[in-house]
């Protein structure tokens, strides 16, 4: 299967390691990602908010840069994402909107013919197009006993509708568990990172990047998974700020979800984009690398008692 | 051919008179062809606008009558009965519908008094080609089927019962019951579920009339109103019913404890050889095969071993029986919606989220708890509860509509934390507070008095995730308070949710074994919503209880006596007119090729192998057309719709577009927007 990539600006210089294990895990799972020639920058989240119709052109643009031949559109970043499937869907939805696009684009001899390309996040092109059984055939190296709690964000499932739960997304839980990992229930999940707020109110983002820092720690985490270069971003480069700030003593490691496939497909640490993280992954990493018998769950458990009522399932009917 | 047509337009008051013209519309009628008399009338269905249709056929001798009004759904059979009265063959009456297919749906005047005059065209030539028919009669089998042993369904078996008729009451689960008998309490009075249901119970399994098919399901019917031959399968019980004694000395020596997803709602254990609940009618348990040891595994047999009368019967298999009844009530009740559907209710993964019906079963004092309130650890009794209503209804993601019953029983809850557990705060997370019934606001006032908290807003999440202090292992319920206008996070030991009631899983499958139809929710659809609410559009098919849609117990009990009702005054005329609208086979020039045999979808054409030819058995025929159209002989004439009749009504049409000048233009259909519904 062939797809259109669009890593968007991130994946150049701050969320590299991001970039190089998509890439080596795509090559695993033989996925062949084409990069969008002469790609742009989506706009993030601000140009939408100072002028509509610039913005939407902007990021038609990379939609009119795909060739013909391809159909399919990856982005790996949750906000790339959501402005490339918002253009190509309002284009399709609103006539006046695509009219302006398409006059702006043809200026610099141009065109997209609005719904053409299917646009999706590299999540869920690894969970449904490879499938959790071709994955975890590729495990050479089961993350056994590695705690890790899969964080969404807010972006990459809302709004509903999407390819996951809006509410409580499970793609990424089912896919670290082919991994062989231990996955947290992490309540946090699909909650907000704080964006771009570091920029403008730093208190109310410390505070947001607290809570789900908290929240991991509460359920011994040893790494928090995500799926945005953004969430990567304020987790892990902000994490001393929040310590200082709350007086706390996190240090919990944030990877992207590519990264720990990587290492559970069996490529080195340096492929799989190690080390530049701010908080060092390696401590943790230590309970895979060495292969470590699976540890015991380090919640107290303790056995039902005979008094105990029973549990639902947890699957829907 | 002579005929003298009256032509009768009604106003509708200004349903019909404030689009159509109808003056304007009996004028010109006056001029087709064999009209003898054509006027307009306020309201055609009163008695007077009646008299004037009976007046006109005698004094006039009118030979046809159309009437121009509502569809003919709703007042056909008043104007057939008018003619009737005066001698004339109801079957010489058509009725053009210039209401819900003209006035209702138009905007312009012109067009609708244009398409009017269109309709009564059609109406005019069609009905000189009706021909005088008249209804076959058929006997009313006394038996009455009711499928479904819920408290509706109880209710419609015993009224039937002591009128002195047979019943069949058949029941998919080892007892009756149903969800009644799952409850601790009922509101708004506080009585016992179980004392007030029990003596029902106990009735329909001693009463003479009844006979009780439990652990059994309705595999096929066929037939027609007063005629049906219903199949049954009876479920292997693996327990011989003459030699149990209902001891119970099987379950308890059974080694295999699963959950009970049924009457237990999940919240408790049962055995592999089982009965529900202690008073379960009948009294005798059932193997559970999937779950028994000895199905598994070909060991065990300790029920046997114990059984002091040899009662026990692995080898017994599943028996297919069929009979014979006149009527059939369904009450077949709901489901409860699945919680976990809406994952941030944390349902199914966060302990001490529980749903009504587990909580139904934690107060209840014959449940797994014996009435002691409790945290999923079974021990420790929670010092504060959140019941979050409408969970899955009055919600455009999954159900629209208001469930009805949660407020009132989450008012209920309410009450028993209080009678309960003093000292814990109860909170009540609701989006409107609907209360409406005898006495169920005075219970409302009773709950804000005995010092339950009231949050309006829909809750946003429950989550274990703690931000605050004093949060930590608590389970946090997040929402918008929406009178103080602010969010608010309030951490409480356990969470009840009151999911809202759906229709049973396989609702659309039973309503195709009895061939009726279910909304778009699933609900049975009552013939009418208002003034027919347990009959069916087949005759001879009723409904009761929340098949029909959500409602509490006193409403289900009323809705199983009205369909008694209905059943009893069919079964007491002793027989039933048949529509004669219908078809026949002119067996001399039928070729004999079946393919209308496979064609009917009522199973009433059957192939006669020594004639080699198709018959028709037309109690069984419903006149729906499909042979009719089918037969490449053309020997199948479909009464009351043969092809003069339908040519002659589409010439109806055609001759009017050249009479009106100039023919105006149509505005573009509108969505039909009723006046309103009550209206109807």
């Amino acid at each position: 299967m062939r797809y259109a990539f669009y890593p968007g600006c991130s994946l150049e210089r701050s969320a590299a390691s991001y970039h190089k294990s998509a890439m080596a895990v795509a090559d695993r799972l033989g996925l062949i990602f084409q990069e969008v020639d002469d790609w742009n920058c989506c706009g993030a989240t601000e140009y939408f908010a100072v002028n509509k119709l610039p913005a939407y052109t902007l990021v038609a643009r990379n939609l009119a840069r795909v060739p013909d031949d391809l159909n399919q559109m990856i982005a790996p970043c949750s906000a790339c994402y959501v402005n490339l499937k918002k253009t190509n869907k309002y284009m399709s939805k609103y006539p006046d909107l695509a009219d302006q696009v398409s006059q702006a684009l043809a200026a610099g001899g141009l065109g997209y013919d609005p719904g053409r390309l299917h646009v999706r996040h590299l999540l869920d092109v690894i969970v449904n197009d490879a499938g959790y059984k071709t994955i975890a055939q590729d495990v050479v190296r089961p993350l056994s006993g590695l705690r890790v709690a899969p964080y969404y964000g807010c972006l990459l499932v809302r709004p509903k509708n999407g390819f996951d739960n809006p509410e409580y997304p499970m793609s990424l839980d089912r896919l670290l568990r082919a991994l062989g990992a231990e996955v947290v229930d992490y309540p946090l999940k699909a909650q907000c990172c704080g964006g771009h707020m570091t920029q403008i109110s730093d208190k109310v983002a410390y505070e947001l990047i607290r809570r789900l820092l908290h929240n991991a720690a509460e359920y011994h985490a040893d790494v928090i998974a995500c799926v945005c270069p953004m969430c990567q971003l304020n987790l892990d480069a902000y994490q001393a700020n929040v310590n200082r700030h709350f007086g706390t003593d996190y240090r919990i490691p944030i990877l992207y979800f590519t990264q720990l496939m990587a290492l559970a497909f069996g490529t080195s640490a340096r492929e799989a984009g190690l080390g530049s993280e701010i908080v060092s992954a390696y401590p943790a990493l230590a309970k895979i690398d060495v292969e470590m018998p699976k540890e015991e769950d380090k919640r107290p458990h303790k056995r039902p008692s005979k008094q105990a009522l029973p549990m639902p399932g947890k699957e829907a009917r | 051919m002579s005929e003298r047509i009256g032509v009768y337009i009604c106003h509708c008051g200004s349903n019909i008179a404030d689009k159509v013209d109808v003056e304007e519309v009996a004028k010109w009628a006056a001029d087709l062809p064999y009209v003898e008399v054509s006027r307009d009338y306020e309201f055609m269905c009163s008695s007077l606008g009646q008299e004037l249709v009976e007046d006109d056929i005698s004094e006039r001798s009118l030979t046809r009558v159309v009437v121009a009004a509502c569809s003919p759904h709703m007042h056909e059979r008043t104007f057939r009965g008018a003619c009737s009265r005066a001698g004339l063959n109801p079957y010489l009456f058509e009725m053009a519908n210039i209401r819900e297919h003209d006035s209702w749906i138009h905007e312009d005047q012109d067009s609708a008094t244009y398409k009017a005059k269109a309709l009564v065209s059609a109406a005019v030539h069609r009905v000189v080609h009706h021909e005088p028919l008249e209804p076959m009669k058929a006997k009313i089998n006394h038996a009455t089927l009711v499928v479904g042993g819920g408290v509706a369904g109880i209710q419609a078996a015993l009224d039937i019962a002591v009128a002195g008729y047979p019943v069949y009451l058949v029941e998919r689960e080892p007892s009756i019951g149903g969800h009644m008998a799952q409850f601790d309490k009922t509101f708004p009075t506080l009585d016992c579920s179980a004392c007030v249901l029990t003596p029902k119970m106990v009735d329909v399994i001693n009463h003479p009339n009844i006979t009780l098919l439990s652990y059994s399901e309705v595999e096929d019917v066929e037939g027609y109103v007063g005629n049906f031959t219903v199949t049954i399968r009876r479920k292997a019980r693996h327990v011989k019913e003459d030699l149990c004694t209902g001891c119970g000395i099987c379950t308890e020596k059974c080694p295999k404890r699963i959950v009970d997803d049924v009457f237990e709602a999940g919240l408790g254990y049962r055995k592999a050889i089982y009965r529900p609940f202690p008073q379960a009618v009948p009294k005798y348990p059932v193997i559970d095969a999937e779950n028994c040891i000895y199905f598994e595994r070909g060991k065990c047999k300790a029920c046997q071993m114990f059984c002091p009368t040899e009662a026990v019967d692995f080898e017994q298999q599943d028996e297919i029986l069929t009979v014979e009844v006149g009527n059939i009530i369904l009450a077949t009740g709901y489901d409860l919606f699945d919680a976990r559907k809406i994952p941030q209710y944390g349902y199914g993964r966060l302990a001490n989220v529980f749903t009504s019906l587990e909580f139904e079963r934690m107060v209840n004092a014959a449940g797994p708890t014996r009435g002691r309130i409790v945290l999923r650890d079974g021990v420790t009794a929670p010092s504060s509860i959140a019941i979050i209503h409408c969970v899955g209804s009055r919600d455009q993601n999954y159900h629209a509509y208001c469930s009805r019953i949660c407020c009132m029983y989450s008012l209920k809850f309410a009450h028993l934390v209080h009678e309960r557990l003093p000292e814990a705060d109860v909170y009540n997370f609701y989006i409107d507070m609907r209360t409406p019934g005898k006495g169920y606001e005075e219970f409302y006032h009773r709950l804000l008095e005995e010092g339950t908290y009231f949050i309006r807003g829909r809750v946003a999440e429950i989550t274990d995730a703690a931000r605050r202090p004093g949060e930590e292992g608590k389970l946090i319920v997040q929402a918008e308070d929406t009178l103080i206008g602010s969010q608010r996070r309030v951490p409480v030991d356990m969470v009840i949710l009151s999911p809202a009631i759906q229709a049973r899983h396989d609702a659309a499958e039973i309503a195709h074994t009895f061939g009726i139809s279910c909304s778009y929710d699933n609900w049975f659809i009552e013939r009418h919503a208002k003034l027919d609410p347990v009959a069916t559009m087949t005759d001879g098919v009723f409904i009761a209880g929340c098949a029909q849609g959500p409602k509490d117990i006193p409403d289900s009990v009323a809705q199983g006596a009205a369909a008694a009702a209905r059943v009893l005054g069919l079964v007491s005329q002793g027989e039933v007119e048949l529509e004669p609208v219908r078809a026949s086979i002119d067996e001399e020039r039928c070729s004999g090729c079946r393919i209308c045999n496979d064609m009917c979808p009522y199973g009433a054409i059957d192939f006669i192998e020594e004639l080699k030819v198709s018959r028709l058995n037309p109690a069984r025929c419903k006149g729906c057309g499909n042979c009719v159209a089918a037969c490449p002989s053309g020997v199948i004439t479909g009464a009351h719709f043969s092809n003069e009749q339908l040519l002659a009504e589409i010439e109806g049409i055609l001759v009017s577009l050249n009479e009106v000048e100039p023919a105006p233009q149509f505005e573009r259909l509108q969505v039909w927007r009723s006046p309103s519904s009550s209206a109807l």
